[in-house]
């Protein structure tokens, strides 16, 4: 099975260019989540890839055919939308049944069924019932279940969990990750919350402006961002970015930050940079990856900074702490258990490794 | 919704006499109202002296059917026929190919915003500056005084109404809801059957009724445009005005005979009428 292709895919609304050229491989019985911030292209492309939008350029492929011209009916998708747009008209029972029905599935099969899926998503009692009866938690849960009723070569979803508060989009994210995992079916999914990206997918797509930024598995993404952007919108709280120089420093090669302290790359690293002397950077350095410097120790691969904390936000698990390094707000998340207080100086220990360089003028990691 | 609004509270004192007010002024408008729909009823059935008697007679003596009969035997119920033809099919052609022509607009986003204003444009032209025109073209095409003429005629000025509305009404049902259908398995038409129409209910069966109302009604064009054998009912009650007399009992008669059938269909479809079918659909 080949499963789903887009080659060089373009969308105009009028003059607003929403897609611009996208060449993606969506592998089968994957989940793909398309992430990207407000507006980028994410839903119109969900949306041509089911049918429900032109493609004004390119291709979108299915097993090998082009599907451009073919009606949603016929390209055996389901789709979740995200404001769920049940039918209002029929019972719960009907609202997961309809998709069998209009593909003549046989009365006791699809009684069948839409029990079975009702079971999954426990909600066996709300069948009865009409959508205007059902909390917003519950019509989320009738919507996932007139997809997952169905034996679809695909299953879309729109921002699904938007419109949840934070506790239920949590159960529900782990729940559609179980149902991935029972069901092993092709899933895409879109989302502009990168925490939901990083838990969900087995590969992410990064969107930018109808371009895409990144695609790859998700630590990939997250270790070995290719950009400033794709850097800087995976992560919560986001990476810190410091303007710096490289230098060369007796003997290595070094990053010298606005306190003038130099920070040393690591030996695995210096040689990619060692033409690069002199070239202003900006470093990228994610909140975990800062440490307390408990022992003064010198631990290979780490650079020490001293700072002044600024603010102490705890969050039980860790305890985040803001300070500057020369003009910029710097974020570190710490172990939760000393208790720094404002004011205080404290030394901390940033892991190169996993530092990132980026070229201010290209925004490309270097 | 809330549960709120079925628990009322219990009636004490103030809200108790507060409840009494309302309720009278609210028989006190309804006896206004219904006032000239009992008289016309009550007129139709009285004697010509009861009629004229000074002071007037509240309640005819006797129910009197005479002008009734005599508006049969005379064939004058015809025209009541004729605006029952000419009002429904109109409303049911008006409404087919408006709902279609709204469909369009509302989705595909037809003609851009202009379109939609133009064509509601229409319906603001006032009948008697056209109607001389009209006459002249129908007597071009042969359409004086026939069905297809007035039917024709009240289809071309229904439609701009039926339009407007009913892309108000399809606008208002999400997008989603159709675009589910569509991936769900249902074909354009099937989506607009099984999805639009029992959401648009309301709208259709309102839009409908106010549609064959106007036909029904409609007096200047049917005046002009008809002579003796596709009189409707409005037209025909003017026939009743004389120089020397005027013949209020055949009046009151016709009317009743015309107000009835508006007066059903309404009534029959008052289920229909209500409001928020679309409930439930989205996120909420
Ligand atoms: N029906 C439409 N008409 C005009 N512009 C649209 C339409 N749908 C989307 N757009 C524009 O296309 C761009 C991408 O939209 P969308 O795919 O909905 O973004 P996302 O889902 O990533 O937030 C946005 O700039 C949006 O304003
Ligand atoms: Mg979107």
């Amino acid at each position: 099975m080949a499963g789903l292709r887009l080659r060089g895919v373009h969308k105009f609304y009028g003059k607003v260019h929403a897609v611009r050229g996208i060449d993606l491989e969506i592998p089968d019985q994957g989940f793909t989540v398309l992430v990207g911030p407000s507006g980028c292209g994410k839903s119109t492309l969900l949306r041509m890839i089911a049918g429900l939008e032109v493609v004004d350029e390119g291709t979108v492929e299915v097993d090998g055919a082009v599907v451009n011209d073919m009606r949603p009916k016929d390209r055996d998708v389901a789709m979740v939308f995200q404001n769920y747009a049940l039918y209002p008209h029929m019972s719960v029972f009907e609202n997961i049944a309809f998709g069998l029905r209009m593909r003549k599935v046989p009365n006791a099969e699809t009684r069948e069924r839409v029990h079975r899926a009702a079971e999954m998503l426990g909600i066996p009692e709300l069948l009865e019932r009409m959508p205007r009866q059902l909390s917003g938690g519950q019509r989320q849960h009738v919507a996932m279940g007139r997809a997952l009723v169905r034996d679809a070569k695909m299953y879309l979803f729109d921002e699904p969990l938007s419109n949840l508060d934070a506790q239920l989009r949590d159960e529900m994210r782990t729940e559609i990750k179980r149902l991935h995992q029972e069901l092993r079916t092709t899933m895409i999914y879109v989302t502009h919350d990168q925490v939901e990206a990083m838990t969900l997918a087995d590969r992410i797509v990064l969107l930018r402006d109808g371009v895409i930024e990144q695609e790859g598995d998700p630590l990939e993404l997250y270790e070995r961002p290719t950009n400033r952007f794709v850097a800087g919108f995976l992560g919560s709280p986001a990476m810190n970015f410091v303007p710096a120089r490289i230098e060369a420093e007796n003997g290595g090669l070094g990053v010298r930050l606005p306190d003038q302290t130099v920070l040393a790359l690591p030996e695995g690293r210096r040689s990619a940079y060692a033409d690069q002397v002199g070239k202003t950077i900006l470093i990228g350095m994610r909140p975990e990856h800062m440490h307390r410097d408990r022992e003064g120790e010198q631990r290979d691969g780490f650079g020490r900074i001293s700072v002044t904390v600024e603010i102490v936000e705890p969050m039980g698990a860790n305890t985040l702490i803001n300070f500057h390094l020369g003009e910029t707000s710097i974020l570190a998340r710490l172990d939760a258990y000393a208790a720094e207080q404002p004011g205080q100086k404290l030394d901390l220990l940033v892991d190169m490794n996993r530092a990132v360089l980026i070229d201010p003028e290209s925004q490309r990691v270097i | 919704m809330s549960d709120a609004a079925i628990h009322r509270k219990p009636l004490f004192g103030r809200t108790r006499r507060r409840m009494t007010a309302r309720f009278a002024v609210a028989v006190l408008i309804l006896i206004i109202f219904l006032f000239p729909v009992y008289w016309l009823f009550i007129t139709s059935l009285k004697s010509a002296a009861e009629i004229f008697a000074r002071p007037p007679v509240w309640y005819p003596a006797e129910f009197n059917l005479r002008t009734f009969a005599v508006l049969f035997k005379d064939g004058d119920v015809w025209a009541i026929y004729n605006s029952l033809i000419i009002a429904s099919v109109s409303t049911v052609v008006a409404m087919v190919l408006g709902t279609a022509a709204a469909y369009s607009l509302a989705r595909f986003k037809t003609g851009g915003q202009n379109l939609a204003i133009w064509i509601i444009s229409q319906r603001m032209i006032p009948p008697i500056v056209i109607v001389f025109p009209v006459f002249l073209m129908f007597v071009w095409f042969g359409w004086i005084d026939s069905y297809v003429g007035l039917i024709l005629l009240y289809i071309a000025f229904n439609l701009p109404y039926v339009i407007w509305m009913m892309r108000g009404y399809i606008e208002d049902i999400p997008i989603e809801v159709e675009e589910s259908a569509l991936t769900d398995g249902c074909s354009r038409w099937q989506a607009l059957r099984k999805i639009v129409f029992p959401m648009a209910r309301t709208g259709i069966f309102a839009t409908a009724v106010f549609t064959f109302i106007f036909a029904w009604n409609e007096f200047v064009f049917a005046m002009i445009l008809t002579r003796t054998e596709v009189l409707t009912f409005p037209v025909l009650v003017t026939h009743y005005y004389g120089a020397q007399s005027t013949f209020w009992a055949k009046i009151a008669a016709l009317s009743v005979l015309g107000t009835l059938p508006v007066f059903f269909a309404v009534a029959t479809l008052q289920r229909f009428l209500v409001r928020g079918i679309s409930m439930g659909a989205v996120k909420g």
